[in-house]
């Protein structure tokens, strides 16, 4: 008369812990997970098909739309890209720019990811003092171009424009103030009895089955593999820059946590010393007016905060690409879900997710 | 006849209704003073629209609830569905009729005979909050099936668990102090502190820790607050409630935790005393309505600092922590307790 049979619980797409419109869908054996299944594309908009209709500036506003919390990342790679296939040389003062942006989005990025984790583990303040900190960047971003979370602050060949004055100075100042800050973070999470139970040993990959599934970013170097595409391909001007990659032992969500933290303070020391090494001079190259290039194939990939972000440009000669895939670090991580999450609870599945930093933007584009 | 008819029902009742919006008062600005603190702590406002500094928002908020619309799942069971809050919220008003807010007096001069500042004085009183205060998770249980939703379900199966589970270490705590106090009526328990001239938090610090900890599990405060963990289950049992219905679960949920910071009060903190009754006694603060209020502020302040600082606990975790700490953390506890009273206390 009574059978046994395995709950099928949705998970998303309206989700507080879904981070957008992730739907999982959960069998669950009272509040253990047998298997989880993601479903995704509920946000999805045909970036790469729009690439194919425009011209190669005209497309960069669309890269700010993927992963909409690191825009200036996306830019990077983007105009990367078709730097490379073009051939061009980016001047000196441009190039750390970039990384200037790229990094202080970097720690915008990390710090919505911890605020968001923690929220969704039952701490609530890291959010609030995050999100102060963040509104500093934001308040950086907007001044140097305008924008706070689209910012379409780079071009093909360069940047837009040069810094306003004293920008940079403003910039020094949040490098001097957020050490602090960081600590702060520290002091409310990284010791926490009840925060380390809830990440330690949970959502544990190892090495072997990280590489194997195509993790990059940071729950690639939790699990102990070095690889960090501003080390490995160093691209603009990070071969001269001193910054340290962390990485964790036990690949479980606390190591990918202290991942993250100490990313945030290399990145503040990147900044530091982009901030003494910028040169003066042009802020773009010349002749890059009408972009035409050559029937020709590139790939190029940058370190986004969540992991390795590339674009493969195919070009027929004509003034627009004709195809652009897009390799999001938040699709490829996604994947490994079901390995993070199997014979773990409810509340760890709200854990994975967290740890995973996934922006649905990106993955479904 | 009159006589009886009055002291037996007419002045009970009265002074109940007074307890009812005193405590319903407390109640509403509890949520603005949660609000208030929580967004001192995290570095912004809280509330600031509704009248000066915010304070008329919950009187903001009553409005909103009632005016909203009662929406009812389709396929729920409709009355268990209407039975679920009021079960919550009705055993967790009744028990303020056994709290003693205060010893005899007339209400500076107003009244010409002294009365006494609780509706009763029940000989087993804290049997009676046990037992009433277990009353509560039928109404969360009700709730989460009731509402035809998988999330509800697990909420009230969570808070089920977890409540029962907590129960059991928070009654050995209370068993400590009933030693202690050799009675079981609540006004006899702060008799007793005035008589041995201590508190019992000071005897029995561990019984207190222990309650405390049980008393955050029970009113599903952060660190405990899985059976609504917005971020896993939406959330929890009221994830289907709207309106009025809501309100109910939301009052009662701050109902109890005002409930158990006056408990508590009264088992380890001396209920109504004065901290050092020599020094106060006279002067303008001598008031022992003052004193117990101060007292749950208190409380009230630690539990809300909680929530401001603590993640979540995991449900295995927080099981864990129930039956296999503090629960034989408890027994010794009044084991030990048992033997001071012989030995020392005697």
């Amino acid at each position: 008369m009574f059978d046994i049979q395995e709950l099928e619980l949705n998970m998303g797409p309206q989700h507080p812990a879904t981070h957008g419109v992730l739907r999982l869908v959960l069998k669950i054996d009272g509040e253990r997970i047998i298997s989880v299944d993601p479903h995704i594309g509920y946000l999805h908009r045909g970036t790469e098909k729009l690439f194919e209709n425009q011209s190669y500036q005209a497309n960069i506003p669309h890269t700010d739309r993927m992963d909409y919390v690191a825009a200036a990342t996306n830019n990077q790679a983007y105009v990367g890209a078709v730097e490379k296939l073009l051939g061009i040389e980016v001047p000196e003062r441009a190039m750390f720019i970039r990384i200037i942006l790229a990094e202080l989005q970097r720690i915008a990025s990390h710090i919505v990811w911890l605020g968001t984790h923690a929220l969704d583990l039952g701490a609530l303040t890291p959010f609030f003092y995050g999100f102060r900190e963040r509104e500093m960047i934001l308040d950086l971003f907007e001044e140097y171009c305008g924008a706070r979370l689209t910012l379409n602050c780079m071009r093909i060949g360069g940047l837009p424009c040069d810094v306003p004055e004293g920008w940079l100075d403003r910039v020094r100042e949040f490098v001097e103030l957020f050490p602090e800050k960081l600590q702060d973070y520290h002091n409310l999470l990284t010791e926490n009895r009840i925060w380390k139970l809830r990440t330690v040993d949970v959502g544990v990959i190892s090495p072997e089955e990280a590489i194997d599934w195509g993790l990059t970013g940071p729950p690639l170097r939790g699990s102990g593999v070095q690889w960090d595409v501003r080390r490995a391909l160093p691209y603009e001007v990070y071969d001269r820059l001193d910054f340290e990659i962390p990485i964790g032992n036990n690949g479980d969500t606390y190591d990918r946590y202290l991942v993250r933290m100490e990313e945030m303070r290399q990145s503040n020391r990147i900044l530091e010393q982009c901030l003494k090494l910028i040169p003066e001079g042009d802020i773009i190259a010349k002749g890059v007016k009408i972009i035409k290039p050559k029937p020709a194939e590139v790939y190029f990939s940058v370190e986004a905060p969540k992991g390795e972000l590339g674009f493969s440009i195919v070009s027929d000669g004509s003034d627009k690409p004709y195809r652009v895939k897009v390799r999001p670090p938040c699709f490829v991580n996604l994947q490994a879900i079901e390995t993070l999450c199997k014979g773990h609870l409810i509340a760890d599945v709200v854990a994975v997710i967290g740890t995973l930093d996934i922006v649905l933007g990106e993955i479904d584009r | 006849m009159n006589s009886i008819l009055l002291g037996l029902v007419v002045i009970p009742l009265i002074k109940y209704l007074v307890v009812v919006a005193i405590v319903m008062t407390i109640v509403a600005w509890s949520t603005w003073a949660e609000r208030k603190i929580l967004g001192f702590m995290q570095a912004r406002i809280g509330p600031n629209r509704a009248g000066p500094i915010g304070l008329l928002q919950p009187i903001a908020d009553g409005i909103k609830l009632i005016t909203k619309e009662d929406i009812i799942p389709s396929r729920s069971e409709k009355f268990l569905h209407l039975l679920g809050p009021i079960l919550v919220f009705v055993p967790a008003l009744m028990l303020f009729s056994v709290i003693p807010f205060g010893g005899e007096s007339t209400i500076f001069g107003l009244l010409k005979e002294p009365v006494t500042l609780y509706v009763t004085d029940v000989n087993i009183g804290m049997i009676l909050v046990l037992a009433l205060s277990s009353l509560g998770i039928y109404g969360l249980i009700l709730g989460g099936w009731a509402s035809n939703n998988k999330y509800s379900l697990m909420g009230g199966l969570r808070s089920a668990a977890q409540m029962v589970s907590y129960e059991i270490p928070q009654g050995f705590a209370i068993v400590a102090v009933l030693i202690l106090a050799g009675s079981l009526s609540l006004v006899r328990i702060v008799e007793a502190q005035a008589e041995s001239g201590m508190w019992f938090i000071f005897p029995g610090f561990i019984a207190f820790f222990i309650f405390f900890v049980c008393a955050v599990a029970e009113t599903n405060r952060t660190p405990f607050d899985l059976p609504e963990a917005e971020s896993e289950l939406v959330a929890g049992y009221h994830t289907e409630y709207s309106g009025m219905k809501f309100a109910l679960f939301f009052m009662a949920e701050y109902a109890n935790m005002v409930l158990v910071s006056s408990i508590g009060t009264v088992l380890f903190l001396g209920g109504w005393l004065p901290p050092f009754p020599s020094v106060t006694r006279g002067t303008m603060i001598d008031l022992p309505l003052f004193w117990f209020f101060a007292k749950v502020a208190v409380f009230l302040f630690l539990l809300i600092w909680f929530r401001a600082t603590f993640p979540r606990y995991r449900f295995d975790q927080l099981m864990a922590l129930g039956w296999k700490w503090l629960l034989p953390l408890a027994i010794l506890n009044v084991i030990a307790l048992a033997m001071l009273k012989l030995w020392v206390f005697a």
